[in-house]
């Protein structure tokens, strides 16, 4: 046997392939007699197009096809749902009637021999609309509760209450009642969206940017009515995308229907500003946090009531207030999840979806109870430690907060902040060090995987899982060779194919738990089977001797666990900034943050992760703002120069990440919970607060910009 | 990208001889540099000229300083500007303006002419989903006055465009008093800098003085008592590689603890680079205690305009001002 190679800093195995360009990605998959599509999209939020020409369209140089919702073919449209679809409303149908439901909704496609054909001809598409009266401001909106109770299941239901939460809070010694707001932020990984549709008969395939492949087959096929195991659907590489790429977006539609319809292969991409409007985006919320305790520092009351930006045709909502809900420890709780209607488009899952926005929350009103009650906001979580979750009545599988607390504050040298705020300081600069409490759930899903033996010693091993950049393939051929005792090399490990074995969406922090439980019982499988038939004690030796491939398909599926026990990832962050008091600018200066997470199969990686979830926080605390014009719904600043994103210069040179020791044996066979959303999870309520101790300014409303603090 | 015609002329009087016009939407003809700025306004299909005229390699990219000035030749980088001793010595706020524009790469490849006459980042001036943009198609309306307009100017603005001039290189330009070298077709002539770029009234979509056919062949900063303890200042929403939300050049003589003279500029409040002569008189003979520039920095405030989200500005350009006098002052 080899050592144990799960909880080793191995690199990535496909590192080389990416620093060296060899890794393709959707749009760079070359296919023969391939056409380029240009999405025309609306430029009115509702309404009805009255007449689109596309006569100059059809005769520009290169032109193969331009459709619109005149000369489209009728599509079947099946119902499909998948995971991360909004339970209530239906998708777009594309250029299926002459309807607009939001800005930049596609209304035709032109399809040319280049792209810059295509792009040309698009513009000479001549459109003229009827608008009708829409709602894009979110301040004037009254939100609603969704129309299904439970929305997804009983995870997030849109009211709950226990106890007397008005009265303790009314009857509270010390309260803090404030409203906070996130405004819409776009994923903006680095690859933009991109597809490839090539029929052969009715046969399709697809190469395209996803976090789950067999979704995108099963609603492409429903979408052209015929059966998913005639698409195909190939994304080895995925260039980032914190969700985006979870739902399948009208382009990979249109790009079926432009192949169809051209009778050759078609590839759509979108352009940055098009990310803006072809894939959803982590909506506008407000949310209101009372808060009442005793002087003493103990929770008596707590009050969440938020509400977030949806579509007209579908009702989507994340799970803004799940965590106040268990977080801390509290006998009177109200929470209520509200939706404002926009003719915007649907919004969606966008790292740690609802844990981000409503712990920014619910992290920024403890703090102020800290500040209000002259208590150490650590100290104040400790006072309000749960011994369960107290919402679902359940002891937690494990829950080490206290000792993240503990070693996140000693690492960050918490006992040498000085209470007051602007107490700390360097040269002209304010010092503020701020921390915050964070969580996700630990997800785990049905999933199958396939380990094949060989006679040569080297084992293959599929899952039809994505790596969109935690490091799948890497901690995938971990845990197999592990299993297996091969050495890493000997080890294959393939995803991104509909070919594979079916896995669960790559989202919810859940790969790790699901996709790795399922090849660690194929590995264990395979292994036993061919030392049992090989009659050796090690595989290379059974298989030598076998002569012959073993193979091993395995499903796993949750058990029980879940109706036992409350099972999340905690964590705690600490940051420190420096405001220059004149002028506004802030700069975070350390981050550290400890995470109770389970296992960690690879602290490479999962510090990779962790890390960038710290700068996807900055960004969230600082700079992130889809701006939204009220008037049409457009947003102007639909580019990366006027969305700002951290660059470099804006990442902290320390950030320190701490995994704390956790063997939880209930949540999964492998004993992992995944660290890629909890990772930016607290991060902004850490720096505002660190804000708000450097000058004693409570900002409320993201991101915080230089203007904001003058 | 719409379909146009990529001129490559051998020399520059063949170049002049297209006519082409920067800086303005309705010319037929442009010329193309670096193309930094050019590629995209083509790609978001904000400029549709029929005819694009390569200055590449028609134009002087030498840099030469003497006891005259600094010349730097329309074709220089902002790269190689930026790293050049003579102005890292002699004319700091050049080099630090540079060194906060943009990023390495686009420095690489990016023009001074090209920088001083590269279009507002107004952002519905390069969304062309709006209709109404007065500077991309002349009386169509404004979008950012009743709009989201945090990006805009306080300052210089007009009822029909209050879009802000994004370079940075311009504003440590006018602190110095630079000026340009024009040639055309009918030959060449001098126009200050301050002098260079044009307000927009009702003309927003004219942006510069250039007559058609004319390039900028050189940029001139003459030598001056103040140049050497020069300083730029840039306020953003990150640590780089972002445009100026509020930036100040300043560029002092000092003697000994008094202001003998001032040179005061700011950016990313202005629809032109914008130079503030009432802060610089206020300035020259006074110390640098901070009360004493507080109230010479509010000079600046003088007529400025917010519409809402760029309210802030008007504040935030004093205290940029305030800042970068004091540091400018505390240098050696
Ligand atoms: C990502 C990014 C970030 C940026 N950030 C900043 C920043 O922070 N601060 C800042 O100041 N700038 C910034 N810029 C703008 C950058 O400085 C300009 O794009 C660049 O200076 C333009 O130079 P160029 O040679 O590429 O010009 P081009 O793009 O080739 O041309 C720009 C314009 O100038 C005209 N032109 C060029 N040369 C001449 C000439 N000699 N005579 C007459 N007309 C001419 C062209 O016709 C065109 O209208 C940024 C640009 C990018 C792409
Ligand atoms: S400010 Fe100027 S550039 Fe911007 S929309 Fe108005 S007219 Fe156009």
């Amino acid at each position: 046997m080899t050592t144990a190679l799960i909880g080793q800093p191995v690199s990535r195995v496909d590192g080389r392939q990416k620093v060296t360009g060899r890794a393709t990605y959707a749009a760079e998959f070359e296919v023969p007699g391939l056409a380029h599509g240009a999405i025309v999209r609306s430029t009115i939020a509702h309404g009805r197009i009255a007449s689109i020409n596309s006569v100059a369209a059809e005769r520009a140089a290169g032109v193969v096809a331009v459709l619109t919702h005149r000369n489209a073919p009728r599509l079947a449209y099946r119902p499909h749902k998948g995971a991360p679809d909004p339970d209530v409303g239906e998708r777009l149908h594309m250029l299926q009637d002459d309807q607009v439901n939001h800005q930049g909704q596609p209304i035709a496609l032109v399809i040319a021999e280049t792209l810059e054909q295509a792009n040309h001809a698009a513009t000479l598409v001549r459109v003229s609309y009827t608008s009708e009266t829409g709602t894009t401001d979110i301040e004037r909106i009254e939100p609603v509760l969704p129309t299904q109770k439970n929305d997804q299941g009983q995870v997030r239901p849109p009211e709950t209450r226990r106890g007397d939460p008005e009265g303790a809070l009314a009857a509270a010694e010390v309260k803090v009642d404030y409203t906070y707001v996130i405004p819409r932020e776009n994923h903006n990984p680095v690859e933009m969206h991109a597809t490839i549709a090539a029929w052969d008969g009715d046969r399709l395939t697809l190469w395209d940017k996803t976090q789950w492949v067999h979704n995108v087959a099963d609603e492409i096929a429903a979408v052209f009515g015929i059966p998913a195991e005639n698409v195909r659907v190939v994304s080895p590489f995925v260039g980032g995308a914190f969700g985006s790429g979870l739902r399948t977006w009208p382009h990979v539609t249109l790009a079926a229907l432009g192949a169809r319809v051209a009778r050759r292969p078609v590839k759509v991409m979108l352009s940055r500003r098009e990310m803006y409007y072809g894939v959803g985006y982590r909506p506008h919320t407000v949310q209101r946090v009372a808060l009442g305790a005793s002087r003493d520092g103990r929770l008596a009351a707590l009050l969440h009531d938020g509400y977030q930006e949806t579509s007209t045709y579908e009702e989507f909502s994340e799970a803004l207030l799940n965590a106040s809900r268990f977080l801390h420890s509290c006998p009177n709780v109200y929470t209520r999840h509200r939706i404002a209607r926009m003719n915007v488009h649907t919004p969606t899952y966008m790292r740690a979806p609802g844990e981000a926005s409503g712990i920014f929350a619910l992290e920024s009103a403890i703090d102020e109870l800290a500040v209000a009650l002259g208590v150490d906001p650590v100290e104040l979580r400790l006072r309000n430690e749960p011994e369960q979750d107290e919402f679902k009545r359940l002891p937690f599988s494990s829950r080490s907060t206290r000792e993240c607390y503990r070693v996140a504050a000693e690492r960050f040298g918490w006992s040498r902040r000085t209470a007051a705020s602007r107490s700390m300081r360097d040269g002209r600069w304010l010092i503020g060090w701020g921390m915050a409490t964070a969580t996700y759930p630990m997800n785990y899903a049905p999933a199958s995987a396939m380990a094949r033996l060989l006679p040569d010693g080297t084992a293959e091993v599929r899952s039809a899982s994505s790596d969109m950049g935690p490091g799948t393939w890497t901690s995938m051929t971990q845990v197999a060779s592990d299993i297996l005792g091969l050495p890493i090399e000997r080890v294959k490990f393939t995803l991104g194919d509909t070919r594979l074995p079916r896995a669960p969406v790559h989202g919810g922090s859940m790969t790790m738990a699901s996709v790795g439980s399922a090849v660690q019982a194929a590995c264990r499988k395979a292994r036993e089977d061919a030392l049992t038939r090989g009659g050796a004690n090690d595989v290379t030796e059974a298989m030598r001797r076998l002569g012959q491939p073993v193979e091993a398909s395995v499903d796993v599926q949750p058990g029980d666990a879940s109706q036992r026990f409350s099972m999340h990832a905690f964590g705690a962050v600490f940051a420190e900034v420096a405001v220059d008091p004149d002028l506004g600018e802030t700069r975070v200066r350390r981050i550290v943050g400890a995470y109770g997470a389970g296992r960690i199969v690879n602290p490479k990686t999962a510090r990779s992760q962790c890390i960038g979830g710290m700068i996807g926080g900055i960004g969230m605390a600082l700079m992130e703002h889809s701006v939204v014009d009220g008037r049409n719904g457009r947003v102007p600043n639909a580019n990366f120069a006027e969305y700002a994103v951290p660059v470099h210069a804006d990442a902290p040179s320390l950030m320190d990440v701490i995994f704390v020791e956790e063997d939880d044996p209930h949540v999964n066979p492998l004993g992992v919970k995944g660290v890629g959303e909890i990772a930016i999870v607290g991060v902004a309520p850490a720096i505002a607060n660190a804000i708000f101790h450097a000058t004693g300014k409570r900002i409320r409303e993201l991101p915080i910009t230089p203007d904001k603090l003058l | 990208m719409h379909t146009f015609i990529l001129e490559r002329p051998r020399d520059l009087a063949a170049a002049l001889a297209f006519h082409a016009q920067a800086g303005r939407n309705d010319a037929p003809a442009e010329y193309i540099a670096g193309g930094t700025d050019m590629v995209q306004l083509l790609q978001e299909h904000v400029r549709r000229p029929e005819r694009l005229v390569s200055l590449a390699g028609l134009l002087d990219g030498h840099i030469e300083a003497g006891p005259q000035g600094l010349r730097l030749g329309a074709a220089a980088t902002m790269a190689d500007v930026a790293v050049h001793p003579a102005v890292v010595e002699q004319f700091p706020v050049i080099s630090e303006a540079l060194l906060n524009s943009a990023s390495p790469q686009v420095r690489n490849q990016a023009t001074m002419g090209g920088n001083l006459l590269q279009r507002t980042r107004c952002p519905y001036f390069r969304d062309v989903g709006y209709a109404a943009c007065n500077k991309r198609s002349p009386g169509s309306g404004c979008s950012a006055i009743d709009g989201e307009n945090r990006w805009h100017a306080v300052v210089g603005t007009s009822d029909d465009c209050i879009a802000a001039n994004p370079s940075d290189l311009a504003v440590a330009l006018v602190a110095l008093e630079a000026g340009v070298e024009l040639r055309g077709a009918g030959g060449q002539r001098f126009v200050p800098l301050i002098d260079f770029h044009r307000l927009p009234g009702n003309t927003p979509h004219i942006e510069s003085v250039l007559e058609p056919g004319e390039v900028i062949a050189a940029i001139t900063v003459p030598a001056s008592s103040t140049a050497r303890r020069s300083h730029y200042l840039k306020v953003r929403d990150r640590a780089s590689f972002e445009f100026a939300v509020v930036s100040a050049a300043v560029a002092l003589d000092m003697d000994g603890g008094r202001i003998r003279a001032a040179r005061v500029a700011l950016g990313g409040v202005g629809t032109k680079p914008w130079r503030v002569p009432k802060v610089e008189a206020a300035l020259a003979g006074g110390s640098l205690d901070p009360a004493v520039l507080r109230r010479a920095a509010a000079l600046a405030a003088e007529g400025a305009q917010g519409r809402g989200h760029n309210d802030f500005k008007i504040e935030l350009m004093q205290r940029a001002i305030v800042r970068a006098i004091e540091t400018a002052g505390a240098r050696a």
